[in-house]
């Protein structure tokens, strides 16, 4: 019994407080408080996330989910192959999704890679809306920090409103939390101003343990929004992954009142996804999540799907492809 | 298109964030300045009662009632037909959700059960027993394909007559009928393997006496393993919900079933009495204690066989180390699932002390996102109460409840004006000593403890007559396999709830009953053996 009182001494609370790269709540918390890191439990938590798949929702208030769902839409291209021609094609189609009806609002950014940035920039300015840029040695991360914090500086000078940075998987599976935590608090205060996504790029993080450990660890540092992946990756956005961060944004929230965005992003590429995200937003963050400042859906295809739903909803009826611009 | 209202924020394509942008107050960081503007006390009320959602109305999702087609009446299945009842005797069964009458249907008497029993000795004597166990297969494998094929109209009938949403019979009861169907058909060919060394013989003519919280899944439990031990039945489906059984009736015609292996006699309690003291050589009932209670004292020394599924009052214990988000699922589900209509429900949570705050909290939060009505509308998580009576018996122990000083929490929601409905309902500061933690509910309300260590867990998960069920939610593996050593429970879940599956034997301690019903044990009841008696002889 030696062991358990000596761990609560004052001693070692002082020195667990003292810690100096550790977000407080991250080691054994001495307080019964949330959000504790706690644990996962996958099976009923993929139970879950199907269960609420299985909503069924129709007519109006479809057509809510899914205009929310472009006005929450980050559009975006990440291509080694982008030029400055298919940036503004793609600015045109954010700020008007569809030309043949006015009232289809415009997405809520444009996400490009940062020597895309001046371009989106230009072509957006006054329209409403945003430019997200990605930085910090996308996709890898695999990369020294002060470059990564020159390309942030770079981004926003550039007139970014958003940054997307990667966490450093290597640092976070080798349990160099603190360096991971360092480093998006760094990001952070190299963003000024613009907005902060946090990338955890969940499908390289092998558990829901760790989803939630990296959430929590990237809103402690700063993070404006946790975002689940890079786009680069077979296994992107899952409803359980989103289910994770969704709960542990909401813990936060109890705890501190702090509101912290979400964006799944990757795999998103028909309507029908996008309600099912947004009925597991709405259940379990409920109607104060249901905006783009604390919401957004990160995809390159889902779209055009969604154009063409809501004119299904409108002229009941499908039409061709062809009538969606391909940009 | 501009939204008909609900979402609770402006639709029009200007971008709100832009507003952000131009105020650097709250640009950089949403966190200081939101944290600064948070009030106190609108944060504790956040905390305190918050259901999380409002605003977004789902629009009316229901499923059509077109697919199933009733008649007016519904004779006694006997024979292979439809007969009228001698008895002369019929009521009238109603949908719970609306009170709307839907069917008349015979109410047994003791001749009408006298001649189904007759009608099944026939079957057992002529053919059923000796055709070839194979051949007795092929007809449940036939059911058990005919189940799915018609699974949708008879998930619509059961929530129609019963009032559980039709998300839960169309995803749990039905497709868990046709497996236990499919999982005993397999065993009809393979019964002398399954019991070596021991020659394993029906028992003759089982009477089965079902609840009404699943009618056709406990109608599947009762069948299946009876008629593949090659023994054939006469059922009764409980009062309030006879539709889905006299529809299986069809279905057993549509698989050509010899005429009389498989009867069905509706009706009370008196039709139920009636099948106790007929010539039958084995009785399965399943449903309240007392009842049970009842059964047993009538059979006692007439040697006829008896297994018992009775009632619970089971004890959902979360440890601190738990995934709480998970377990808050877990507990909506033991407690929640059919309305709490269910005899394993974990209708008492024991909770850590060290966590019981938070995991109370999240369970409001978690409550305020349930959807009760229609049984039908395919989001409904919660639907009506079976009965009348059934409503009656929840009020008064809840009232009972807040009489004896536990406090009640149920959520803002809007109940239908018609049918019976009982918003779901969470009793803290409850004492062991309290009714409401004694007394099986049978609806949805679940009474919370907080226990300190895990042997003060188990001593109060054990402290009560019942022992159906039990669920422990920890992280930790070896505190599991002990708690499962310690629970005197018929079934222990661990990180889940209410998880069933026809290869896994299901049944009571203490007065929650005996015997065992799926699985391989789940056929021992309906035979006999060479030699020694297995239990429930």
């Amino acid at each position: 019994m030696g062991l358990i009182p000596f761990a609560r001494t004052p001693d070692y609370t002082r020195l667990v407080a003292k810690a100096p790269a550790l977000p407080a709540g991250f080691e054994l918390p001495l307080e019964p408080r949330l959000p504790r890191i706690g644990s996962v439990d996958a099976v009923a938590l993929e139970a879950r996330a199907a269960e609420l798949a299985k909503r069924s929702i129709k007519r109006e208030a479809k057509v809510f989910a899914l205009e929310l769902a472009i006005r929450m839409m980050d559009l975006t291209t990440l291509e080694g192959a982008d030029t400055p021609g298919k940036v503004a094609a793609l600015a045109s189609k954010a700020v008007r999704p569809d030309p043949t009806d006015p009232g289809i609002p415009s997405v809520a950014a444009l996400c490009v890679y940062p020597n895309l940035v001046p371009t989106a920039v230009e072509r957006l300015r006054g329209t409403g809306v945003r430019v997200a840029s990605v930085a910090t040695a996308f996709p890898s991360g695999q990369t020294p920090t002060d470059v990564k914090i020159a390309e942030v500086r770079a981004v926003v000078e550039f007139g970014a409103d958003e940054v997307d940075m990667v966490i450093d998987r290597g640092a976070f599976l080798s349990g160099r939390y603190a360096k991971v935590y360092d480093e998006i608090v760094q990001v952070k205060e190299a963003c000024g101003e613009a907005h902060l996504k946090v990338i955890l790029e969940t499908g390289e993080l092998g558990t829901y343990d760790n989803v939630r450990r990296a959430s929590l660890l990237a809103i402690a540092a700063g993070a404006d929004f946790v975002k689940t992946s890079t786009g680069k990756l077979p296994s992107a956005a899952t409803l359980p992954v989103t289910l994770v961060m969704l709960e542990a944004i909401r813990d936060v929230h109890e705890e501190t009142g702090r509101m912290v965005g979400l964006k799944p992003a990757g795999g998103i590429r028909v309507a029908k996804q996008a309600v099912q995200y947004l009925v597991q937003l709405y259940e379990t963050l409920g109607s104060e999540w249901l905006t783009p400042e604390l919401y957004r859906l990160g995809a390159s295809s889902l779209l055009n799907d969604v154009l063409m739903q809501l004119r299904k909803e409108r002229t009941g009826s499908y039409q061709s492809p062809d009538y969606f611009t391909v940009d | 298109m501009v939204p008909k209202g609900g979402w609770g924020i402006e639709m029009g394509p200007a971008s709100p964030h832009r507003a952000r942008r131009t105020a650097p107050s709250a640009a950089g960081s949403r966190e200081p300045a939101e944290r600064g503007a948070i009030d106190v006390s609108e944060l504790e009320k956040k905390r305190s009662s918050a259901p999380a959602l409002g605003g977004w109305d789902y629009a009316p999702a229901p499923e059509s009632r077109e697919v199933v087609s009733l008649r007016e009446r519904y004779g006694l299945f006997v024979g292979g037909e439809f007969v009228s009842p001698r008895s002369e005797a019929w009521y009238s069964t109603i949908s719970p959700a609306t009170e709307e009458p839907l069917a008349e249907v015979a109410e047994a008497g003791v001749e009408d059960v006298g001649a189904a029993v007759a009608s099944a000795r026939t079957a057992f004597e002529n053919g059923w027993s000796e055709i070839s166990p194979a051949e007795r297969a092929k007809y449940l494998f036939r059911i058990a394909r005919i189940l799915q094929e018609r699974s949708r109209e008879l998930a619509v009938l059961e929530s129609l007559n019963g009032g559980k949403p039709i998300k839960e019979s169309r995803d749990v009861d039905l497709p868990l009928a046709a497996a236990h169907f499919f999982y005993y058909a397999g065993w009809a060919d393979k019964l002398e393997y399954a019991f070596p060394n021991r020659r394993p013989r029906p028992l003759g003519v089982a009477g089965q006496i079902i609840p009404w919280n699943f009618p056709l899944l406990m109608l599947a439990w009762k069948i299946a393993p009876a008629l593949a031990a090659g023994n054939t039945v006469v059922l009764k489906p409980a009062e309030t919900t006879p539709l889905t059984a006299l529809l299986f009736c069809d279905l057993v015609r549509q698989a050509e079933l010899p005429p009389g292996v498989v009867n069905v006699v509706t009706g009370d309690g008196r039709t139920g009495a009636a099948l106790v003291q007929s010539d039958v050589d084995k009785i399965a009932f399943t449903g309240s204690t007392e009842v049970g209670k009842a059964i047993q004292r009538e059979l006692a020394g007439t040697g006829k066989h008896l297994t018992l599924e009775l009632g619970g009052k089971a004890a959902n214990i979360v440890f601190d180390d738990a995934a709480l988000d998970q377990a808050v699922e877990g507990i909506v589900n033991g407690i929640y699932f059919n309305q709490g209509h269910v005899c394993c429900a974990g209708s008492r949570l024991l909770v850590q002390e060290s966590i019981a705050e938070p995991l109370v909290e999240k369970l409001k939060r978690r409550l305020g996102t349930l959807r009760v009505g229609d049984p039908l509308d395919k989001n409904t998580d919660v639907g009506a109460i079976n009965s009348r009576p059934q409503l009656e018996k929840i009020r008064e122990l809840v009232a009972a409840g807040e009489a004896e000083g536990a406090e009640i929490y149920q959520p803002p929601c809007r109940l239908p004006e018609r049918g019976y409905w009982f918003a779901p309902t969470v009793f803290t500061n409850v004492a062991q000593s309290y009714r409401i933690a004694q007394e099986e509910i049978f609806g949805p309300v679940l009474s919370v403890l907080t226990f300190r260590t895990p042997e003060e867990a188990v001593e109060k998960a054990n402290n009560t007559p019942y022992g159906l069920s039990a669920g422990v939610w920890t992280e930790k593996g070896s505190r599991i396999l002990w708690m499962a050593q310690r629970l005197r429970a018929g079934v222990v879940w661990a990180n889940t709830f209410n998880r069933f599956d026809p290869a896994s034997p299901f049944g009571g301690y203490k007065e929650s009953g005996f015997g065992r019903e799926g699985g391989l044990h789940g056929l021992e009841p309906y035979l006999s053996f060479d030699g020694a008696e297995p239990f429930g002889g």
